[in-house]
């Protein structure tokens, strides 16, 4: 068995009791490319982080073996030694440090103890460039001058020159463009005729059956199945399957007597681009409509444009040369200003409740009427502290936020109890139109059920609601419609008879394969 | 409403710091063996402190943003020296002069928040600047000479008390005062403000009664507001038996009673808080965070050019080494009273009484007559014992 470089045994790792990897086994062998497939929180870059000391040995359970012996990574340097290597999917360099220096980061080329020799760094540097065909950059220009795509190669130069004999990239194209990616996996293969192994992570399922020799594929924390090229059929539609085959329970509360009215919200012609590169277009004409009592999914891979659309449409938080029209009731409004979208009716609540959602050192109740505050709870300027305490007194009951009093700071709470302060808070504003970001992303299935229930509520109550969820269950469970998003471009709507998983994929996959063909 | 509400504890930050100062008052009255103690010493705390207080209600707001204004010092110095050269080289009638200095204040104010707020230039760097070009043209401007004597109708700020009525005074035959006796407007405003204490207590606990809020344990409240009306009346007594009330003290109180009803009763103080807990969600809640900055920045500039207004008032004179490194003390001010340097925590009383820490400090070190080298090491010591006290309690807590 001397060419199995890798096997990781029986791999169960849980967060606060939550098992993100039960029984988790994986075979990779030497100079092979080998993929690791699966939905978003399967749990894929948990069993990578367990691999390269991320999360120390005595964390987990199972164990490594490596080049046939068993071993104890208790940190990142640790797994290094041996060669392996990971690239994660947030680039690493330092943006005003030169090609060079971004290279040896962390592995400088040393004259004697503490003193860099900056030849050698060169010299090296342009060794360790040359397996990525970057040897003729500038090796003096700091990093931020290159694309992305380039940066992305030079992680890779920079694995290389630490000696790799596994590289493991986590979602190496999720920000690259088609002929990027192209170039990038061009190199992987040419990295495997120098026996270099990899492991690869990737939800674009296309580039894996065209580079993986093997595909292991990860659902909930459990290792499905291993398919080998040349044994089984490495086609998209096999990988889907094996990502997606899990029987639907009823996790979704159904949603009765709610009449589907009027159309509430209509987006035209919304085009938005990057916040720092002007000419990169994020958002291409997208056009979607809401009706009363309707809940529209925004279905999509992560990175494809689905964040970036609600935020540039809610008072343009995200973007630069946002275009486009919105009409609420029938009316064109503006949504220039938060200030604007929230008295035009319209609510956001973020992916990101820590970062944009909450304020964590404050009590729920200041939270709770942060975005009502000037509308419902103060006489002019003067807060209305009465009015103020007995609506989140309410709001707190209604949607069951599990605290102690309404004066707990939200950052003592639970990640359900969190996402229910926020959802009040935006139920505070008397919307018409919600829209969801990722409404239970980390909540145990018990809030998640909550949750689904007071959007129910809200649907009942004639509003609106717009989910953006990268579980496509969750767009299934809840939706009465959905768009397909991919690449900033609407892929697909799909009624409720035709939401299925295959479908939702096969939208995502043609328009890939449509792209493909315009160029 | 099956789960019926009781009682919760009291919040023991808010008093822990109260606590703290008056140990540290009574430690120096038995060191100085009741020296501070004394009528005169009591009045002197307000009137040497007072515009520190001024500036820490300002600061507050800046460090509640997360950051804070190294300017106040320079403004100060600049609004007293334009004020007191036109009341002194130009004649002009004082509360002219007054005006100016505030509307110079106003510009500073606007000045530094237009970089910070608009251009995104770090509030540190901008108000540096604003230091050092502040006290460059108070040079500038005073050829660093000191302008006064200012009249007393400036100076009254500063100094002067409200009209007294005595009782037990005793004057001897030769018309000289032997005893002082009491002034009763400060015993009426001692009574005043112990009513209004329990009449707003006592309105308090009926609304959370009558909408099911829990109130404080009982005897904490009690013990609370019998410490709190025990301190006002200490106060009060001390200050009839000189010379009444300063009319300082009715500037320092209308500001402190402005900006605690400003921080915790209206949204834009809502506001402030929102947006030093959390920028990017008080942003994502409608919350227009470039103008908080700015008005933040224009605010502490106003109040400073008022400091100025009333220091230069108690010195009867403007010189350019004017608040040469108070903005240090304000800043201190608010962080030993509880204000959090990442922002979005603290209160104005906190900002005051930790203002009245250092006052107390500052005093009782003079009287013991310990070097001003030494007294920095104390101070210093001070603000980072009760920094590092804050940090860890809420670690515990965490």
């Amino acid at each position: 068995m001397s060419d199995i470089i890798l096997e990781m045994k029986h791999i169960t790792k849980a967060f606060s009791g939550v098992k993100a990897l039960d029984d988790v086994n994986l075979q990779v062998k030497k100079g092979e490319i080998h993929a690791l497939c699966g939905e978003n929180g399967a749990g894929k870059s948990t069993l990578m982080n367990v691999l390269s000391g991320v999360y120390p040995f005595g964390t987990y359970d199972g164990d490594i073996v490596y080049n046939g012996e068993t071993c104890k990574f208790h940190k990142i340097k640790d797994s290094e030694q041996k060669g392996i290597v990971i690239i994660h999917q947030e680039l690493a360099l330092s943006p005003y440090l030169s090609i060079a220096e971004n290279v040896f980061m962390g592995n400088e080329q040393l004259a004697f103890k503490g003193v860099i020799d900056w030849n050698k760094t060169r010299g090296r540097a342009k060794e360790a460039l040359a397996h990525v065909g970057l040897e003729n950059e500038n090796l003096n220009a700091p990093v931020n001058t290159l694309g992305v795509g380039k940066q992305q190669l030079i992680e890779i130069a920079k694995a290389m020159a630490k000696d790799v004999k596994l590289l493991i990239l986590d979602e190496p194209t999720a920000a690259l463009n088609d002929e990027e990616s192209a170039q990038l996996l061009d190199i992987m293969l040419d990295l495997k005729k120098k026996g270099v192994t990899c492991i690869i992570i990737s939800h674009k399922l296309n580039e894996i059956s065209y580079v993986a020799d093997s595909i292991t594929i990860i659902r909930d924390g459990h290792t499905i199945e291993t398919l080998k090229k040349g044994v089984d059929e490495l086609s998209e539609d096999r990988i889907i399957k094996g990502m997606v085959g899990r029987e639907m329970s009823n996790r979704y509360p159904v949603r009765e007597n709610c009449p589907i009215g009027d159309v509430i919200m209509e987006v035209k012609n919304w085009n938005a681009y990057h916040p720092e590169i002007a000419d990169k277009q994020i958002l291409k004409d997208i056009n979607i409509k809401v009706r009363a009592g309707e809940v529209v999914g925004l279905a999509g891979l992560m990175g494809a444009g689905r964040t970036e659309f609600a935020m540039s449409l809610f008072g343009h938080s995200y973007g630069q040369k946002i275009s486009g029209q919105v009409f609420m009731h029938g009316k064109e409004i503006s949504t220039k200003t938060v200030k604007d979208a929230i008295n035009n009716k319209i609510a956001y609540t973020s992916e990101d409740r820590k970062t944009y959602g909450l304020v964590l050192i404050n009590d729920i109740k200041t939270n709770m009427t942060m975005a009502a505050l000037p509308q419902y709870y103060a006489k002019g300027q003067i807060v209305d502290s009465r009015k103020e305490n007995l609506d989140s007194e309410a709001y707190k009951k209604r949607i069951n936020v599990k605290a102690t009093s309404i004066e707990q700071t939200v950052g003592s709470l639970s990640g359900g109890n969190q996402q229910k302060v926020v959802l009040a808070k935006w139920m505070m504003t008397q919307p018409d139109v919600l829209i969801l970001d990722e409404p239970t992303r980390g909540i145990d299935v018990g809030a998640k059920y909550e949750i689904y229930c007071a959007i129910n509520e809200m649907a009942r109550e004639g509003k609106a609601i717009i989910v953006i969820s990268s579980e496509m269950q969750e767009i299934i469970g809840t939706c009465d419609r959905t768009y397909v998003i991919n690449e900033g471009m609407i892929a697909g709507e799909l009624s409720k008879e035709e939401m299925t998983q295959e479908n939702i994929m096969k939208c995502i996959m043609d328009n890939n394969n449509a792209k493909g063909e315009r160029k | 409403m099956n789960e019926k509400k009781k009682y919760v504890s009291l919040d023991l930050k808010s008093m822990g710091m109260i606590a703290a100062l008056v140990i540290i008052f009574l430690f120096f009255s038995f060191v100085t063996k009741g020296a501070n103690m004394t009528p005169m010493n009591i009045n002197n705390l307000i009137m040497q402190n007072g515009y520190i207080i001024i500036l820490a209600a300002g600061m507050l707001l800046c460090v509640l943003t997360g950051y804070i204004d190294l300017g106040v010092g320079s403004v100060i110095a600049l609004s007293a020296a334009c004020a007191g050269m036109l009341v002194m080289d130009k004649g002009v009638a004082v509360p002219i002069a007054w005006l100016v200095a505030v509307l110079i204040g106003l510009a500073t104010g606007i000045f530094a928040g237009f970089f910070i707020a608009y251009l995104d230039i770090p509030p540190f760097v901008v108000t540096l600047a604003t230091m050092l070009m502040g006290r460059g043209l108070t040079y500038t401007l005073l050829q660093a000479r000191t302008v006064g004597p200012l009249p007393s109708s400036f100076t009254g700020i500063g100094v002067a008390f409200l009209p007294n009525i005595r009782v037990g005074q005793v004057i001897d035959e030769a018309g000289k005062v032997t005893v002082k006796g009491y002034d009763m407007v400060c015993i009426i405003v001692a009574i005043v403000v112990t009513i209004a204490l329990i009449v707003g207590e006592i309105n308090n606990i009926k609304v959370n009664n009558k909408y099911g809020f829990a109130n404080i344990v009982p005897w904490q409240m009690i013990t609370r507001d019998i410490v709190i009306i025990g301190i006002v009346w200490f106060f009060f007594l001390k200050l009839s038996q000189y010379n009444g009330i300063p009319v300082q003290l009715l500037v320092i109180g209308a500001i402190v009673a402005i900006y605690h009803f400003i921080t915790s009763k209206t949204v834009a103080g809502r506001q402030i808080y929102a947006m030093g807990g959390n920028a990017k969600a008080a942003r994502l809640s409608g919350i227009n965070t470039k103008n908080v900055f700015f008005w933040v920045y224009v605010n502490m500039g106003v109040l400073a050019s008022i400091a100025g207004i009333v220091l230069a008032a108690r010195q009867g004179a403007a010189n350019p080494k004017m608040g040469d490194g108070i903005e240090m003390d304000a800043i201190a001010s608010c962080y030993i009273g509880g204000a959090a340097a990442s922002g979005g925590v603290g209160t104005i009383v906190g900002a005051v009484v930790g203002a009245l820490v250092m006052g107390v400090l500052n005093n009782g070190m003079i009287m013991c007559g310990m070097s001003t080298d030494l007294q920095k090491v104390v101070k210093g010591a001070v603000l980072l014992g009760a920094v590092v006290l804050d940090v860890t309690s809420k670690k515990k807590k965490g």
